[in-house]
């Protein structure tokens, strides 16, 4: 009777069997932080032929994860704008300078990350990790910091937190124009072994599950982003480089130019979007 | 350990026996002990162990914390407030060190 007993207990396994839906969040859900609404939904810019909106990659997590960035205490993403407000004091260097010693108050940066990133005076494309180490080394005479270090994660974190709901606007024009076509270049062409593009997923797919992931535009409007995945802030190089190894590329370094070009033709795209930071993401 | 930052939020009681929602958050990598580094060794343990309230010398909650909590440990209760005074939050890490914060109640 072995035989029978297992054949039992096998149809009460697959009765007890339900198709469970993924964890989807509202994609009408309004973000609010601090009586303060951000830009979630936007009219697609005018260079983005093949799309009529633009959304906010938080519209795609669950209702969980999107409360957590809807209050500024439980966001632990907070805990790196406190720590960048105290750097932002800190003098260092042989120069005697602290960030406050030219800027003044941190409030004076707000505007910034909407601009990021940004072709400098001598025509070379910087994000805004290439700004901060550039009045390290040359202002301030310190040493410069690591691309994903604690200390840079802060200080972009909370740079960018003063731009907080301030719609991006990146300029893809003028001399930024070769930078944004090398990055569009890259976002439209196959990859690695899999042979994605990134269009593949964020254009032609959004909205769709890949395995387990609510696929969303992979807009950056968010970033820095505390992922609950790194259990930390990560900077948008980082997420860049884990896409593309996801397609079994050979991916580029941080703060490369190939990587800062896709950066200004990604953040292009989420032009109209409100400026997040600190996101939450998982 | 350099670097934890503790963050408290409560809610103000209006009077007293009233009930006030408590949220405690702190920063801290929270290490297992239970992974290796690029070399193959064991990364020591350093965890915080123990989670303490107290209002006006009088323990509210008492937490032991165990390896499986994740980074940045994050409380959330309910306490009653008796009379004015003031919330104690300390936090032991497991190196000795002790991160206190916290917050006055006055109606």
């Amino acid at each position: 009777m072995p035989g029978y007993t297992r054949k039992a207990t096998l149809a009460v396994l697959l009765a007890g069997t339900v198709m469970v839906a993924p964890a989807l969040g509202d994609e009408s859900a309004e973000l609010v932080i601090d009586g303060e609404t951000l830009i979630t939904r936007a009219p697609a810019p005018e260079h983005m032929e093949n799309m009529s909106e633009i959304m906010s990659g938080w519209l795609f997590r669950s209702s969980e994860t999107q409360a957590v960035q809807m209050d500024d205490f439980d966001n632990p993403g907070m805990l790196y704008v406190d720590e960048g407000l105290d750097l932002w004091n800190v003098v260092e260097g042989e120069a005697g300078e602290s960030c406050a010693s030219c800027h003044g108050d941190a409030e004076s940066m707000a505007g910034v990350r909407t601009q990021m990133p940004h072709v400098n005076e001598n025509g070379e494309l910087w994000a805004m990790e290439d700004y901060i180490n550039n009045c390290r080394t040359e202002r301030m005479g310190a040493e410069a910091w690591g691309w994903e270090s604690n200390e840079m994660l802060s200080m972009t974190t909370m740079i960018s937190y003063q731009s907080r709901g301030m719609p991006m606007d990146v300029q893809i024009d003028g001399e930024a124009a070769p930078y944004w076509e090398q990055g569009r270049e890259m976002y439209y062409t196959r990859t690695g072994q899999l042979n994605f593009s990134c269009a593949n997923c964020h254009e032609d797919n959004y909205g769709n599950m890949l395995r387990a992931d609510h696929l969303s535009q992979g807009q950056i409007n968010g970033f820095p982003v505390y992922r609950l995945k790194w259990a930390g802030v990560g900077s948008i190089h980082r997420r860049l480089r884990g896409c593309i190894t996801d397609t079994r590329a050979e991916t580029y370094g941080r703060g490369s130019d190939e990587l800062t070009a896709l950066e200004l033709y990604v953040a292009s795209r989420g032009n109209g979007l409100s400026v997040e930071a600190p996101s939450v993401r998982n | 350990m350099e670097g934890v930052r503790p963050r408290v939020r409560v809610d103000n009681a209006t009077e007293a026996g009233a009930s006030v929602e408590v949220k405690t958050l702190i920063s801290h990598p929270m290490e297992s002990g239970q992974r290796r580094d690029g070399d193959g060794n064991l990364i020591p343990r350093q965890i915080i162990n123990r989670f303490t309230a107290e209002y006006n010398g009088e323990m509210v909650i008492d937490i032991a914390i165990d390896p499986a909590v994740s980074t940045n440990p994050y409380f959330e209760f309910d306490a009653t407030v008796p009379e004015p005074g003031s919330f104690t939050f300390t936090w032991y890490d497991d190196d000795g060190d002790v991160y206190t914060a916290t917050d006055d109640q006055s109606w």
